[in-house]
């Protein structure tokens, strides 16, 4: 469904992206998992046909990123990571506005946003700037459905939204898929990856692993154990059995070279996205 | 589709708490206000008097200044020194000095130990403000010229043979009463015009850039001419408003219609409207952020305002800030307004500077896109 070929980009002296490919196929819920600065957004305005690669190529629903770039935007749907309705029309006139922007009608297509309009109905006559975060993301993500699109990109659209909202913002995404939409999203969040089909881990503009949350968990080559952080980080890290310590809140998460240090307090677990994206970082 | 995109303008301007009063503040200010503010008629100039001869035809040569109405008698200093002091304290912005013996030369004969049938007096103008100094040192030399050809007409005077004198007799076609303001106000349109036609709509795109909101629009299939245009049809419209809105005050507040044909007016703004709403769109395509286009947008509106012959001629400029005028569209648009409102002429005689606003309007329209597709 989307289909990236060697994309390389770069601003002046920074290489947002280096030459990555990427297979997305339909019907999945891709996530696009990188901390700030990976080259996320950028990839995904190249998709949106809103910047031009400096080489390689992209085919999103078979239609080229630039020459059919048209046809391809009426069968996508984007939905940035700010905020960008217009704050000063209601929320009905927003989804109204897209709608005929897009050449449809809320009617037509209502069924597909009915669940999350459902939900800022009662407040359709505010204005779109007066709603809360989570509110604004269902609008946003209402306007990015309201013509029907194929495919959906969503950037960062959980980033500065409280945990009961994306919580409720990723059950939306599931429902979506089960209508034949393709949605690639991309989010800092590690946590939210195990809920995508498939994940890309992505870092300073390179792709590090594309598989299943569950794979790339399998694919962990160590034991990993946790262990409250009581020590300092010096002891921890200058003892000379520790491969590598990571500090995750209040535990430190390590792994060892050959033999554990026995005289610590360990307990084995199963690692996290985080910890194998740590680990791929490396 | 592009009605759903202008409706969506004129629902966000008549929203915005600011931008409705502003647009209607603005030309009703330059209406009402500007002509009599922005006024280089001299008047009210504040004149002291040294008199030194205290005779009476000085006498009667300081009530004729004071009777004048360009003039106001503030001070009959005794000595020089206290008429400097006035000068420097703002009392006075003119001394007359009357020497001595001003009525003995004036009225003695020619032939007598006097100079006889001439007198000097000596005028010190302060020319901080060097217009002001110029004005008033010619309209006191006209004084004195009025008042000697009265002095003459009573006394039968002296002179032996009569001078040789040239009146000049001027009449002032167009504008009868010289009236500076009749001469502003369509100047003042043109400002309205550019101000609100090449300005609001540029600002506006800046800010849908500033907000994000552009790129949704930009993954919709909405087309970018559609888009831009969408952007200007409201402020063309709301431009021909004020417009109207302009020409009503101008005719019941000062009895000033044009004096050419009115569609053929509107006609030649809807060109100009044009032409600066190109400018516009291209300071919009290189700034990024509101504060960006807002200083490009001073940066040139002050220049094109005070090349243009606004205020003050054209061609009284050096040669240089000529060729700026020439190259300036405001130019040419005060040119077609003043024709038009105060000389009534037709479009026979307005086909050039037309020619050049179309010349101006195909150049910036065509830049315009060609630096929109570029940074688009």
């Amino acid at each position: 469904m989307i289909s990236i070929k060697n994309i390389s980009k770069h601003y002046k002296t920074v290489e947002a992206l280096k030459n990555i490919s990427l297979e997305v196929n339909e019907g999945e819920l891709f996530g696009i998992i990188g901390p700030d600065g990976a080259g996320k957004t950028t990839l995904f305005r190249i998709l949106t046909s809103l910047l031009l690669a400096d080489s390689g190529q992209a085919a999103v629903d078979g239609l080229d990123v630039v020459r059919d770039y048209k046809e391809l935007r009426r069968r996508i749907g984007y939905m940035p990571g700010r905020f960008s309705l217009y704050q000063d029309l209601t929320v009905e006139e927003n989804l109204h506005f897209f709608a005929a922007v897009f050449n449809t009608t809320i009617e037509e297509n209502y069924y597909l946003i009915e669940d999350i309009y459902k939900q800022i109905e009662p407040f359709k006559t505010r204005r779109a700037g007066k709603l809360s975060g989570g509110m604004k993301q269902k609008l946003a993500l209402s306007c990015a459905l309201i013509h029907k699109p194929r495919v959906l990109f969503l950037d960062e659209p959980t980033t500065g939204v409280d945990p009961v909202s994306r919580k409720e913002f990723w059950e939306m995404l599931r429902k979506l898929k089960t209508q034949g939409i393709t949605i690639a999203v991309s989010t800092p969040y590690m946590d939210e990856a195990t809920l995508c089909d498939r994940i890309a881990l992505m870092q300073h503009g390179e792709l590090l692993t594309i598989d299943t949350p569950a794979n790339i968990i399998a694919a962990y080559p160590k034991k990993l154990y946790r262990m409250e952080a009581t020590m300092k980080k010096e002891e921890v890290k200058t003892n000379p059995k520790v491969e590598t310590c990571f500090l995750f809140g209040e535990y430190w998460h390590l792994t060892f070279k050959n033999d554990i240090e026995p005289t610590w307090k360990l307990k084995e677990i199963q690692p996290t996205i985080e910890d194998c994206f740590v680990e791929k970082m490396k | 589709m592009i009605k759903y995109l202008i409706e969506k303008e004129f629902k966000q301007i008549f929203r915005n708490p600011f931008l409705p009063k502003i647009i209607i503040a603005l030309p009703m200010m330059a209406m009402l206000v500007f002509p009599w503010a922005a006024n280089q008629e001299i008047r009210n100039i504040k004149v002291a008097v040294l008199d030194r001869d205290h005779s009476t035809i000085s006498r009667r040569m300081t009530d004729k200044i004071d009777a004048s109405t360009y003039f106001i008698l503030s001070a009959l200093p005794a000595t020089n020194e206290a008429a400097l002091r006035s000068v420097e304290t703002g009392d006075a912005d003119i001394i007359i000095d009357i020497p001595q013996d001003f009525e003995k030369n004036l009225i003695s004969p020619p032939q007598s130990p006097h100079k006889g049938g001439s007198a000097d007096i000596m005028l010190s103008a302060n020319a901080v403000n060097s217009m002001k100094a110029g004005l008033a040192s010619s309209y006191l030399g006209g004084i004195a010229a009025d008042f000697m050809s009265e002095l003459r007409n009573e006394n039968g005077l002296v002179i032996s043979q009569p001078l040789p004198v040239i009146n000049v007799v001027s009449q002032n076609r167009f504008n009868v009463f010289l009236d500076y303001k009749i001469f502003m106000i369509p100047a003042l349109m043109v400002m309205m015009l550019t101000i609100i036609c090449g300005f609001l709509p540029a600002l506006n795109i800046v800010s849908e850039k500033e907000l994000g909101t552009i790129e949704q629009l930009n993954v919709s299939p909405v087309r970018k001419s559609t888009f831009i245009l969408s952007k200007l049809i409201p402020y063309w419209i709301i431009g021909v408003c004020i417009l109207t809105l302009c020409l009503t005050l101008a005719c019941a507040v000062y009895q000033l219609l044009p004096a050419g044909n009115i569609p053929l007016l509107y006609f030649l703004s809807i060109v100009y409207i044009l032409v600066v709403s190109g400018i516009g769109m291209i300071i919009s395509n290189y700034s990024s952020t509101l504060q960006q286009a807002m200083f490009t947008m001073f940066f040139f509106i002050l220049i094109m305002i005070l090349i243009s012959g606004l205020f003050t001629p054209v061609r009284s400029m050096p040669e240089w800030a000529q060729w700026l005028a020439a190259a300036n569209p405001l130019t040419y648009f005060i040119k077609i307004m003043r024709m038009l409102f105060l000389k009534g002429s037709g479009f026979a005689d307005l086909w050039q500077p037309f020619l050049v606003l179309c010349g101006f309007g195909v150049l910036f329209n065509s830049w315009a896109v060609w630096s929109y597709r570029k940074s688009g």
